[in-house]
């Protein structure tokens, strides 16, 4: 039979292309991006990414109001934005089946919380599935479908970070060809929520929450696996297989459908043995719904409330508790190891003018010299350029959530902050929500000023297409929406456009911005370099001329490096050269010039 | 077999996921029940990177235990000592003789271990500790990008996968250009351990 080593994201794709998909909408977000990516790769089914993960759910729903299979994809923090979407749709249910996929992020690895989306599948009252590794990815989506169809729900699907980030082997099924023609038919006491309607569909909601959790004691998604009588454990996702490695004797009940939960399934298990541990990940979404039943089980006593799950945590906690005693000799990390945070890319468009902030707002000193206080309010957002929050830049102030830069700006504003502030949104950003902010900023008249910074992708998640990109999630060719178009069309008088690469220009423009009484929004376009490599001959520095003053160090371009030896030198192999050439431009001695010889 | 652990260890942008998935995809086609994941973060850009990889007939988590790798393969030296303690005390250590400072050296607020240091934490976990020139050796081999698979054939001696099938599963994944040049980087790599 085929093996294939899949990831989950690529497993969930490949799933829900054999249920026979027709349809999928995402908007990019770590841990879930690859979903999408992947889908867009098979033929036969239409793939966009939609503007923001509302939009996503909305495509997907009309869709499956035509009696296809459609499915929208998103991380956890998206399933906010998409909140009021996914209720609707589970009022109204479906036609097609509808799977949302909404990926977790438990130990925060690229996110701003980690909450947990079973909540959400609570609020809505619909099926919540979490694989735990690739192969029941796979099947775990085609169920999805077959699920949503048979109870006309939408079924949310929730893996997490280490199940769609990690690989294993997965034995696909034969793909399903299902025949179906897209057709819309009338039916208002289903699709048009008026309260009458509404009250109706509730009713058929709750109803339909009663079937499932009939079906889920039944359901093959839900097993126990026999053995010893002396610890039972409860456990779901990825938390299932770290308690396999560290309690390789116990009997596990595992559950693949955690919502609604199999109430006699639960009860017959928890009989069997003498202890209950339940094993999961964030919340104790299980553990309380066993405790409602007065089933006494242990959980989140023992294993953290935060932070993502590994067998080291399982293991050293059941010690902790007394549960397990054999503490294998333990290494610990060597301490006190210089950090390695992420940075901005050689060549990043967005260097230059967060250097260009950091200068005017006394964010960062050259090395030796005493710090200022810092001056300027900069709202951040969610992108590649969250990273200028780091030294040596230092520049973002707030980060909550896409898109809220703007409006928090404004906010200030009008609370009569002292100082203009300022808004630092990505193009992507600005098209997924800073849209909405800046006309309420406009409308409103809020005094602040708008940083975009177009650099023409969604670079963060690995370059995706939106719509001010021009670029499909096929990679083919799609309409543009042109930014300046927009935002004048919005209702902004003064928006200027200027290029991130020249840095007097950048300056002159925020000088002339924050000086201005009104609503100022300025387009910094530059292209992303890790997108298309433009390349030249690499900038050099002079040893001669170059005093070791650090002024170039100070744009936080890690092409630019400091050795014991040698003092400042560029590495010619990270450089992206005159496309750049923001150290050039920076350097108060002249030094940095075009290396000779022949271009990388 | 018992589940062999290996944690390849490097700093964004350096191949540490290509490479975990070439030795993924060489155990898939050995037959073992694979299991690898990447922590990655928003590391992506420059930041540090691990990726876990484990084979065998069963493999539970994809996450390897501190204390439990069979084999770590570090492309940087300062990442070697921040995953070291993941090594077995009878694992081996395969560290590329690179030193690539981050940000918060150059400028000045932390600072870089020496070579010395270096293999004195690393002897803390295991004595197998091997400090391979593998930027060096690419270089001279006429490509300093083929540091990976020279570190790759320094390493395939600690593996329990053929060096035919590593050596044929990497020229699959490779454009028929490069196949030649790194092969014979494999094969250098590899026989610099015998040496
Ligand atoms: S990916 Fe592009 S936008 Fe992001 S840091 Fe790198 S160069 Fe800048
Ligand atoms: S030109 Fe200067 S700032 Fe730009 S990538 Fe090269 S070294 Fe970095």
């Amino acid at each position: 039979m085929e093996r294939l080593l899949l990831s989950g994201n690529e497993a969930i794709a490949l799933g829900a292309c054999h249920a026979g998909l027709k349809l999928a909408a995402a908007y990019p977000g770590t841990p879930s991006t690859e979903i999408l990516e992947a889908i867009a790769k098979f033929p036969g089914i239409y793939a966009e990414w939609s503007s923001n993960e509302a939009v996503a759910v909305e495509v997907a729903l009309g869709a499956c109001y035509t009696g296809v299979r459609a499915m929208a994809c998103m991380k956890h923090v998206g399933l906010n934005v998409a909140a009021d979407a996914f209720m609707a749709a589970s009022t109204t249910g479906v036609r097609g089946g509808l799977v949302i996929v909404a990926a977790d992020d438990p130990g925060i690895h690229s996110s701003q919380n980690e909450q947990d989306s079973r909540n959400y599948a609570r609020l809505g009252k619909v099926p919540c599935l979490e694989p735990s590794d690739s192969q029941e990815a796979y099947d775990f989506a085609r169920s999805a479908f077959q699920l949503s169809e048979e109870f006309d729900t939408p079924v949310l699907l929730r893996p997490t970070t280490r199940v769609c980030h990690s690989k294993s082997v997965v034995m696909p099924s034969p793909k399903l060809e299902l025949e179906r023609t897209p057709q819309f038919s009338h039916e208002p006491g289903k699709l048009v929520m008026l309260p009458g309607a509404a009250r109706e569909r509730w009713r058929k909601v709750l109803e339909r929450m009663e079937k499932l959790t009939i079906y889920a004691e039944k359901s093959p998604l839900n097993r126990a696996v026999e053995g010893s009588a002396e610890l039972g454990i409860v456990a779901s996702g990825i938390g299932f297989q770290y308690a396999r490695e560290v309690f390789p004797n116990a009997s596990f009940l595992k559950l693949g459908l955690t919502h609604p939960l199999p109430d006699k399934l639960i009860r017959d298990f928890a009989g069997r043995v003498k202890k209950v541990l339940v094993i999961e990940e964030v919340e104790d979404f299980i553990e309380q719904y066993l405790r409602s039943q007065g089933i006494t089980a242990l959980g989140k006593e023992i294993f953290p409330r935060t932070g993502e799950f590994s067998p080291d945590i399982i293991r050293d906690s059941a010690v902790k508790a007394g549960i397990i005693d054999n503490t294998p000799a333990k290494s610990w990390p060597a301490a006190g190891l210089a950090r390695r945070p992420p940075l901005l890319c050689p060549g990043c468009p967005h260097s230059g003018v967060f250097f260009t902030l950091s200068s005017l707002g006394h964010r960062s000193t050259l090395p030796g010299k005493k710090p200022r206080p810092p001056k300027l309010t900069i709202c951040g957002d969610i992108g590649c350029y969250t990273l200028g929050a780091y030294q040596p830049l230092g520049v973002i102030d707030t980060c909550g959530c896409m898109g809220a830069g703007i409006s928090q700006a404004a906010g200030m504003a009008k609370a009569g902050a002292a100082e203009k502030p300022l808004a630092v949104i990505g193009d992507s950003t600005f098209m997924h929500s800073g849209i909405n902010s800046l006309l309420n900023a406009v409308y409103n008249q809020a005094k602040i000023c708008v940083l975009i910074l177009d650099n023409g992708t969604t670079a963060m998640t690995g370059h995706q297409g939106h719509p001010g990109s021009g670029l499909a999630a096929t990679r083919q060719p799609a309409a543009r929406v042109i930014i300046e178009e927009l935002v004048r069309g919005a209702g902004v008088r003064n928006a200027s456009v200027v290029d991130a690469f020249d840095l007097k220009a950048v300056r002159a423009e925020l000088r002339r911005a924050m000086a201005s009484s009104e609503l100022e929004v300025i387009i910094v376009r530059g292209d992303c370099p890790t997108l298309t490599r433009k390349r030249s001959r690499p900038r050099i520095i002079n040893t001669e001329k170059c005093d070791n003053c650090g002024a170039c160090l100070l744009i936080g371009c890690s092409a630019i490096k400091k050795s014991e030896s040698d003092g400042i030198i560029i590495d010619s192999g990270a450089c992206v050269g005159g496309y750049c050439a923001l150290c050039q431009q920076v350097c108060p001695k002249e030094a940095i010039s075009e290396s000779i010889g022949e271009a990388v | 077999m018992k589940t062999q652990n290996i944690l390849i260890v490097g700093v964004g942008g350096q191949g540490v996921v290509l490479a975990s998935n070439l030795l993924a995809e060489a155990a898939l086609s050995a037959g073992y029940d694979v299991k690898k994941t990447d922590t990655l973060g928003m590391a992506q850009r420059g930041g540090s990177v691990v990726s876990h990889l484990r084979f065998g007939e069963q493999v539970a988590s994809p996450l390897i235990a501190a204390g439990e790798a069979d084999l770590l393969i570090a492309f940087e030296k300062l990442e070697a000592i921040r995953w070291g303690h993941f090594l077995k005390t009878d694992g081996a250590a395969v560290v590329n003789d690179l030193a690539m400072p981050p940000l918060s050296v150059t400028l000045g607020s932390d600072v870089y271990p020496c070579d010395a240091e270096i293999v004195t934490a690393l002897k803390r976990f295991t004595p197998e500790v091997h400090l391979v020139p593998g930027t060096a050796t690419a270089s001279r081999l006429g490509n300093a990008k083929m540091v990976n698979t020279v570190l790759l054939g320094y390493a395939s001696n600690f593996l329990p996968i053929g060096a035919e099938r590593l050596a044929s599963t990497l020229e699959a994944g490779l454009p028929p250009k490069l196949r030649q040049p790194n092969l014979v980087a494999f094969e250098t790599g590899r026989s610099m351990y015998l040496k």
